[in-house]
């Protein structure tokens, strides 16, 4: 009996780690950076270079900062979604154009519309850094404390935004 | 001569140092310490390139980051947690131990425990499988009249004798075939 119970306990252990491992995506890194304060930063905002924009201004709301810029495809992708988002009015979006001259940026604005209060533009990639970007777009759930309470990697699909980022909103909201 | 310009060609590669992209710095010791630090680190971008190899822009950027830090006089493992810090572990090729990386260190132990384990057990059982039975003085008998026997000379039937038959038999085939 056990010849034949034990090859298929095996099997069924190397299946379910292949299961799990596999569906992984590798592309996803999980980030220290949530449960953390939101990194400190002063950039100058996309619109009017002459005024800056820094997290400190955003203590006690609960904010969306989208890393995207006018290079990245899968940002057009995303970018209905934050559209009619910012027409929900549920939560203020705020824009970071990631390694991106200014026109460019502010053209795909034009182009694409605009979800944004306001965007900064870190043209060097530096606050991207900071925060730990390796892909646009990315997008960063901060609370009002300035804590990172989420990171999407990659596009906000509808179904990302309604099962997980606009929940974790209200409940934060509701804090 | 001719040899000699083919001996000096298969030199060349060695002068064209390529692979690492990177914007040198003007302090060339400290370059070859960053490269050999980001050497040891994961582009996030291009996942199975180190920082030192990748073309990424990121890579390139992180590449500026810790040139700067060298500059500044942080030590490679100041560096390092600084990557971490903003990355995770992911961007080290050598992860620390901690609870969520103990499979991955000591997982290998533990299979080739358990497989030294069965292979064990296997072998100990097999062991006590084997029954020693001893011959009768019959049987020893026996035996040694069957590698005494020569080959048959020719297949005359000998009445009587059922082991030659049989034996006379095959050898029929034999001539058969």
């Amino acid at each position: 009996m056990m010849r034949f119970i034990l090859p298929f306990m095996v099997f069924f252990v190397v299946a379910v780690f292949l299961y799990v491992g596999l569906s992984l995506n590798p592309r996803e890194v999980p980030s220290p950076l949530v449960g953390k304060a939101a990194p400190a930063f002063i950039l100058p905002q996309l619109h009017e270079p002459a005024k800056q924009f820094s997290p400190q201004d955003m203590k006690g709301k609960v904010w969306l900062l989208n890393v995207w810029a006018s290079w990245c495809t899968a940002c057009e992708g995303e970018h209905p979604v934050f559209m009619e988002l910012s027409r929900q009015n549920l939560v203020p979006i705020y824009g970071m154009d990631y390694k991106d001259k200014r026109e460019n940026g502010e053209a795909w604005l034009r182009k694409h519309g605009n979800p944004y209060v306001l965007a900064v533009s870190d043209n060097e990639g530096r606050v991207g850094i900071d925060y730990g970007v390796y892909g646009v777009p990315e997008t960063y759930v901060i609370d009002k404390q300035g804590v990172i309470q989420h990171k999407q990697i990659g596009a906000v699909t509808p179904k990302i935004l309604n099962d997980k980022i606009l929940p974790l909103v209200k409940e934060l909201q509701a804090k | 001569m001719k040899y000699l310009s083919i001996l000096l060609m298969c030199l060349l590669p060695a002068l064209s140092h390529a692979g690492q992209a990177t914007d040198m710095a003007a302090d060339p010791v400290l370059e070859k310490r960053m490269i050999g630090l980001a050497e040891n680190l994961r582009c996030l971008v291009c996942q199975n390139e180190s920082l030192a190899s990748s073309h990424a822009d990121l890579a390139e950027d992180l590449r500026r980051e810790v040139r700067e830090q060298m500059q500044k006089g942080l030590s490679d493992q100041e560096i390092i947690d600084y990557l971490v810090s903003r990355y995770g572990d992911f961007v080290l090729y050598d992860p620390p131990v901690k609870k969520s990386t103990l499979i991955l260190w000591y997982g290998p132990f533990v299979l080739l425990l358990l497989g030294a384990g069965v292979l064990i057990y296997q072998l100990r059982k097999r062991k006590s499988q084997i029954v020693e039975t001893e011959l009768s003085d019959e049987d020893t008998q026996r035996a040694a009249e069957l590698l005494n026997e020569t080959p048959l000379p020719n297949p005359l039937p000998q009445a009587g004798e059922g082991a030659n038959e049989s034996l006379r038999e095959r050898h029929v085939e034999d001539n058969q075939a």
